[in-house]
């Protein structure tokens, strides 16, 4: 067992210190405070400050405690909230992808559609919000299960439980498959699944992240086969690609700034 | 250099912004900046016009930088502007000789009261279409002309004039002081109290019955043709479209056909129905205005209900109450119980605007019981805003002879499924989401678009709408007569709350 990291035994100190009393204190005298040199002091603010858990007033200089701090045991995203600031990046990815767009999270081992967005050729369509999809087949759900530590967790008890439920021949079936689709999902950064759910059937997912880098949700396209893969059977760069984009904008929006 | 892109400006309440659509009607670049809101008095609510002239002159070449592009790919730009809100400005030297006086302003109403109570009131209705109120431009313009010495002299020198927002912005991009031309639109025109309705030019009776001199006012011109090329800011493109922002709305929705119908659902809400070539006039507490013009094409109007309080009372529950967090947790709320458990809220925060019109009403919350759980108070204030809009479309129903078959809407409050399913069940039409949001800016630049070529014809615009999601009434007919029934008791507990001032 490795003994106990300094800086963060320091950066504890310097939390409790700024919860104690008026809470403002600058520079100099927190690093007075624990006997810490003025350069240390800093270099672990400016780290807390980038976390969000210290804030430093314009005006004065001085260090508090910070909003993403209060909120630590309250931090869970409400999937209305985000609907509400992913919508119009929805819509934005459905008109250039011509795809449907979903959005998705994770509800006791399934993928919950939080947010759909209509196909844009004014075909009839009905909205899926408040439907349930499969993890283990869906791009969303593989998004889900790569990057969020309790969707994985109630995946894995699903399949101890038994195999996995197969919907068509290419849907995974193995937890040995499962894990090596995984850690492709969390190099490429994004997930597919090609005629898993249904033959004929294919989308593309990326991670939505939100304050401070947690996967908060998924969203993805999701179409006929034949549009959505090239004639090699691999999704299409460019689709791919627009998929990205507008997951990195959500995040963006929802203040996961360094994703 | 082929012309690629259409730019709009919305110049709005809070913030001015520039988008760039490209043919498809897709977003292609977006910049905003919010200007200052000035409340001097009790009441009065001012915006400063030459900020908002600075704020157009750094978006609008940064919308063009964000898209990589110059002016010369821009084939038009069309404005959508905050309605009613009057500016008054020196023509040689182009500066503001008042503060703008916003459209929530309400310095005029003893002004008001005193034009309502002349014998001929009555002509105000009959020409243009709108009832007396705070909120048009023409008693503002009245009252800054009684209000400065010599201003009125000016006015009637033609050296000082008067437009809305639309107006200031076209004057200042053709030139400002340099030969800046001076024109506005029907639809803007129609918000002024001042504009004949089925003339479409201002109406002498009316300039009488204000004291308006006809010198100061801008040329009325359709809400589509090309008014002016650009000096400034976009210098060399042309200046295509002006419509105040609900009517752009309309226009962005594709509402070209008689009979169609949108609500923007904001902090309230507005709900405007295309009636086709004729003026409807209301006897259900609608306004009658012009939707838009097209070139020389007869104007098409459009009757419309505007709702004081549909998003201001989730506000209300999130920032008075404190019992969510954020707005869209208010679903989440609501669906912790199936109904409202017999509980109503009627908003009627500054009295209740269509169709009703009653400024003693007051908010309130009936059918409370110890059975009430925040969940169905949360379920309360969103069905207040569908029997709200209910209670509009009956009285489009009923001015207009013709039944409202789809209701195309727009705005924040589109994010939130439960009321979008609520207005569907209540209404008993199918409410259709369009893939782009932004509404008011694409009606302006479709408008603008229409006036040079950009697009054909209004058929072409139309296959650029698409739905991005629809909602198919469910609600049991039985169930939603009952409820109504109850909402319209609850209504009526709401009124005759505020006594009239003693003697």
């Amino acid at each position: 067992m490795p003994g106990p990291v300094q800086s963060i035994e320091r950066a504890a100190a310097i939390l409790r210190l700024l919860a104690q009393g008026s809470g403002r204190l600058g520079l100099t005298e927190i690093a007075n405070s624990l006997g810490l040199a003025r350069g240390t002091a800093h270099g672990i603010l400016r780290t807390l400050q980038l976390v969000g858990f210290v804030e430093q007033d314009e005006a004065t200089g001085k260090y508090q405690l910070g909003a993403a701090l209060l909120h630590l045991g309250t931090s869970y995203l409400d999937v209305n909230e985000l609907r509400s600031r992913a919508i119009n990046w929805a819509d934005a990815l459905a008109a250039r992808s011509g795809e449907a767009v979903r959005i998705g999270t994770h509800l006791q081992g399934k993928v919950l559609v939080v947010h759909h967005v209509f196909r844009p050729d004014d075909s009839l369509q009905t909205l899926d919000v408040g439907m349930l999809l499969p993890m283990h087949a869906t791009a969303i759900g593989k998004v889900l299960l790569a990057y969020d530590a309790n969707a994985a967790a109630a995946q894995q008890d699903a399949v101890q439980d038994g195999e996995l439920e197969q919907f068509t021949r290419r849907t995974v079936r193995t937890r040995r498959e499962m894990s090596r689709m995984l850690a492709t999902v969390r190099e490429h950064g994004w997930a597919s699944d090609v005629d898993e759910a249904g033959m004929g059937e294919a989308g593309v997912a990326a991670p939505i992240r939100g304050y401070g880098g947690l996967v908060v949700g998924a969203m993805g396209i999701s179409g006929a086969t034949e549009r959505i893969c090239d004639s090699g059977g691999r999704p299409r760069p460019d689709l791919v690609g627009y998929v990205r984009d507008a997951a990195r904008a959500v995040s963006r929006d929802l203040g996961a700034s360094r994703w | 250099m082929t012309q690629r892109y259409v730019m709009s400006i919305d110049q709005g309440t809070t913030s001015t912004r520039c988008i760039l659509f490209d043919q498809r009607g897709r977003l292609v670049s977006v910049t905003q900046r919010e200007h200052k809101q000035h409340f001097p008095r009790p009441g009065w609510v001012e915006h400063d016009a030459v900020e908002i002239w600075r704020n157009l002159e750094r978006i609008g070449p940064e919308a063009l930088a964000h898209a990589g592009i110059g002016p010369s790919e821009v084939a038009a730009v069309g404005i959508a502007n905050q309605r009613e809100t009057t500016v008054l400005w020196d023509r040689r030297t182009g500066v503001p000789v008042t503060p703008a006086v916003v459209w929530q302003d309400t310095r005029t109403d003893t002004l008001v009261d005193e034009l309502s109570r002349r014998p001929d009131a009555h002509v105000v209705r009959e020409r243009c279409g709108l009832p007396l109120a705070t909120y048009f431009s023409a008693p503002t313009v009245r009252w800054l002309l009684d209000d400065t010495d010599g201003l009125r002299e000016r006015a009637e020198r033609g050296e000082v004039l008067f437009g809305t927002m639309e107006s200031w912005l076209i004057w200042n991009l053709t030139g400002g002081p340099d030969g800046g031309v001076h024109v506005t639109d029907v639809t803007n025109a129609s918000r002024t109290l001042l504009m004949n309705l089925r003339d479409l030019d201002w109406d002498p009776v009316l300039l009488g019955f204000f004291g308006i001199p006809r010198a100061m006012l801008p040329e009325i011109r359709p809400s589509s043709e090309t008014y002016g090329v650009a000096r400034r800011v976009l210098p060399g493109v042309r200046i295509s479209a002006a419509l105040g922002d609900q009517q752009a709305a309309l226009f962005g929705q594709t509402c070209f056909h008689r009979g169609e119908a949108k609500c923007t659902y904001g902090t309230g809400a507005f709900l405007l129905l295309n009636t086709g070539t004729e003026p409807v006039a209301s006897t259900h507490g609608l306004l009658t205005t012009v939707g838009y013009q097209i070139g020389d094409q007869p104007a098409v109007y459009a009757l419309e209900g505007s709702i004081a309080i549909t998003g201001a009372l989730v506000q209300w529950f999130r920032d008075r109450l404190g019992i969510i967090s954020t707005a869209p947790e208010i679903e989440t709320l609501a669906r912790t119980v199936d109904d409202n458990g017999g509980c109503y809220i009627v908003p009627a925060f500054s009295g209740l605007f269509a169709p009703h019109w009653r400024s003693e009403a007051r908010g309130v919350i009936v059918g409370l019981t110890s059975y009430i759980t925040k969940g169905h108070l949360a379920r309360a204030v969103l069905e207040a805003t569908g029997w709200q809009t209910r209670e509009v479309v009956d009285a489009m129903n009923a001015d207009a002879g013709i039944a409202l078959t789809t209701l195309k809407v727009d705005g924040g409050m589109t994010s939130d499924n439960l009321l979008m399913q609520f207005i569907a069940d209540v209404l008993d039409v199918p409410v259709v989401r369009p893939m782009v949001a932004e509404t008011v800016s694409l009606g302006a630049a479709y408008a603008a678009g229409l006036a040079v070529g950009y697009w054909p014809d209004l058929e072409g615009l139309r296959r650029n709408w698409h739905r991005a999601a629809q909602w198919t009434p469910a609600m049991d007919p039985k169930r939603r007569e009952d409820e109504y029934d109850n909402w319209r008791r609850a209504v009526e507990r709401a009124l005759d709350w505020i006594k009239p001032a003693a003697g």
